[in-house]
């Protein structure tokens, strides 16, 4: 009956429950008295498991609704599944942090649905239009959620940077969004795309290269690839824990799905003027992910330095420009999500004497005195550093594999050498777990919540080799119907 | 005489643009210039916007400035907001002192 109502409500389900949801918990938290809000929490992860189930539910394979501004397809729902999962996650972690540190605002869950709500805008657009719009709800929604934490001058400053850069971003992708407006006519992805398959492999104007050269630099920007990496390092040491943690998963696999569509639907046609561009990103951003962290002493910098690596390895696959390259992507984005899930979760636990803790000489010894969290880590770091059989090393395997497919040898050369690089700074931090002298260890008292999710996430993360199948297999089907549309 | 054309507006836009861009870096002094740099930026977009809709006899480009104009909205006020808690703690809004931590 619904359906018949309207299909094109019906197609965007999933985005329009969270935005309703998000908007009804706003009305309950502002109206109900202070006790009763730490409900809210739980109310948003509700709202969504329920989106998440949505997702699949309401999947149309290539579908477009709203005069073609929506697109839902398999490669949508995909790393809508991935999103939302993350979000949940972080969400859950954030929970006993939050009451801890005397910051359990109600608004922090309810912004983080906004942010989830635009990212789901973002891998479902199909029209310039709709694509800025959900980036600037996510963006806008990051911005306050980075500085949350208003009485403390990091995480204000963090908000700051996050902000101005963030906002030079979107201007960048904007001014890009209309030079290729005007030299095309249209903003739709679909017809984009008719037409520069009509131009037959001759030169475009200067001006769709111009419009795709910055549409490209915002959405580096939102992932933080080299050269527009510089807010990554501070806003994720800046922010508080969990919002770094958050910042880590959900807008980076929104981004990197956004870039994909975008360069794969409307300028697959121009995928010789591209390619080089992200050729030179990958290679940057592997670089300087593996040279920048060797002195990091603060451990979310250091993640900050790794995540702009692993997005360079990202690239790779990217670069190929392939459906295999594709698959690759989509499978190292999910592998990404559960190691940094759980690496953000043993980072929740370094306490001691129930102060958070940052440094990572502040680990040293925890192999003796916090085994758990310190096996965990181990796990994590090894599988980050790409060491089999460790979910890590598939995630690396498939974008090499990918990527020598498509003959960038030189590109796959270098990204196997920076790996090695890279497994030095994770490899040290196991080094200051087990091999250095214990202090007086870290605080033991943990929260369920985060225990349930570091073991979930390791288990994850040991245990992928052993059944790969499901994923690969949803991977290739996602990218395959990004290839049909 | 003279007829303003699709390029006269075309380069306005890039000189605005530019100048919003090297506002946000030049600038040594004043948070609020950055914001207002932005603004600047959004600005320029939009005139390219309805130049190319005018130039294409097409009215996305307006429909576009108008969402355009929306967020721009928003966003001055979330950065309002953030330098406003950011002020509060730091007791100066010159962009030096935006240097706790060295990215």
């Amino acid at each position: 009956m619904l359906a018949n109502l309207h299909p094109d409500l019906f197609l965007a389900l999933p985005e329009i429950f969270l935005a309703l949801a998000a908007m009804a918990l706003l009305m309950v938290g502002v109206y109900q008295k202070e006790e009763a809000r730490g409900g809210i929490l739980l109310a948003a992860v509700l709202a969504i498991v329920v989106t998440l189930l949505l997702v699949p539910y309401r999947m149309g394979d290539g579908a477009t609704a709203f005069g073609g501004l929506y697109i839902s397809d398999g490669f949508s729902a995909f790393l809508k599944i991935l999103v939302l999962l993350g979000t949940a996650l972080t969400l859950v972690m954030a929970h006993a942090y939050n009451e801890r540190e005397g910051f359990a605002r109600f608004e922090y869950p309810i912004l983080i649905l906004f942010a989830a709500v635009g990212m789901l805008m973002m891998l479902s657009a199909n029209d310039l239009l709709s694509l800025y719009m959900g980036l600037e709800l996510q963006s806008l929604s990051l911005y306050v959620v980075a500085s949350i934490r208003r009485d403390s001058l990091r995480a204000t400053e963090a908000g700051l940077k996050y902000f101005v850069l963030g906002a030079l971003a979107s201007g960048m992708l904007l001014y890009g969004a209309s030079m290729i407006y005007g030299f095309t006519g249209t903003t739709n992805f679909d017809s984009l795309a008719a037409q520069l398959i009509d131009m037959n492999g001759s030169p475009p104007p200067i001006g769709i290269v111009v419009g795709i050269v910055f549409l490209l630099a915002g959405l580096a920007f939102k992932v933080s690839a080299v050269p527009f990496h510089m807010w990554t390092p501070d806003v994720y040491e800046g922010a508080p824990t969990p919002v770094t943690a958050f910042l880590s998963v959900a807008p980076k696999i929104a981004a990197i799905g956004l870039l994909l569509r975008v360069l794969m639907g409307p300028f697959e046609a121009l995928i010789v003027q591209w390619q080089q561009i992200i050729i030179v990103v990958s290679i940057a951003s592997m670089v300087l992910g593996a040279l920048a962290a060797i002195n990091q002493t603060n451990i979310k910098r250091l993640m900050a330095y790794s995540a702009i690596g692993h997005i360079g390895y990202a690239f790779v696959g990217l670069a190929a420009g392939s459906e295999a390259g594709i698959r690759g992507v989509l499978v190292y984005m999910a592998i990404y999500l559960f190691m940094n899930v759980g690496t953000f979760c043993c980072i929740l636990c370094m306490r001691r004497k129930g102060r958070m803790t940052e440094e990572i000489a502040d680990l040293a010894g925890i192999g003796k005195t916090n085994p758990v969290i310190a096996l965990a880590m181990a796990i994590f770091m090894f599988s980050m550093a790409g060491i089999p059989p460790l979910a890590g090393f598939f995630g690396k395997l498939y974008v090499f594999l990918a990527a020598i497919d498509a003959e960038l040898y030189a590109l796959a050369i270098i990204g196997v050498l920076t790996s090695v690089v890279g497994a030095y700074y994770y490899l040290r931090i196991v080094r200051v777990m087990y091999f250095e002298e214990a202090e007086d260890g870290l605080d033991r008292a943990v929260g369920r919540e985060v225990l349930f999710i570091l073991g979930s996430t390791a288990a994850v993360t040991l245990l992928f080799f052993a059944y790969p199948g499901p994923l690969l297999d949803v991977a290739a089907v996602a990218a395959s119907a990004l290839f049909a549309g | 005489m003279l007829t303003i054309g699709l390029g006269h507006y075309l380069t306005v836009a890039a000189i605005l643009f530019t100048l919003g861009i090297f506002g946000i870096f030049l600038n040594r002094k004043n948070v609020i210039v950055i914001l207002m740099s932005i603004e600047l930026m959004l600005l320029a977009v939009n005139i390219n916007l309805v130049a190319f809709s005018m130039h294409l006899q097409d009215m996305v480009g307006q429909i576009f400035t108008m969402f355009v104009l929306t967020v721009a909205a928003a966003e001055a006020a979330v950065g309002l907001a953030i330098i406003v808690v950011y002020v509060r703690n730091r007791g100066s809004i010159a962009v030096e002192d935006v240097n706790l931590m060295k990215g």
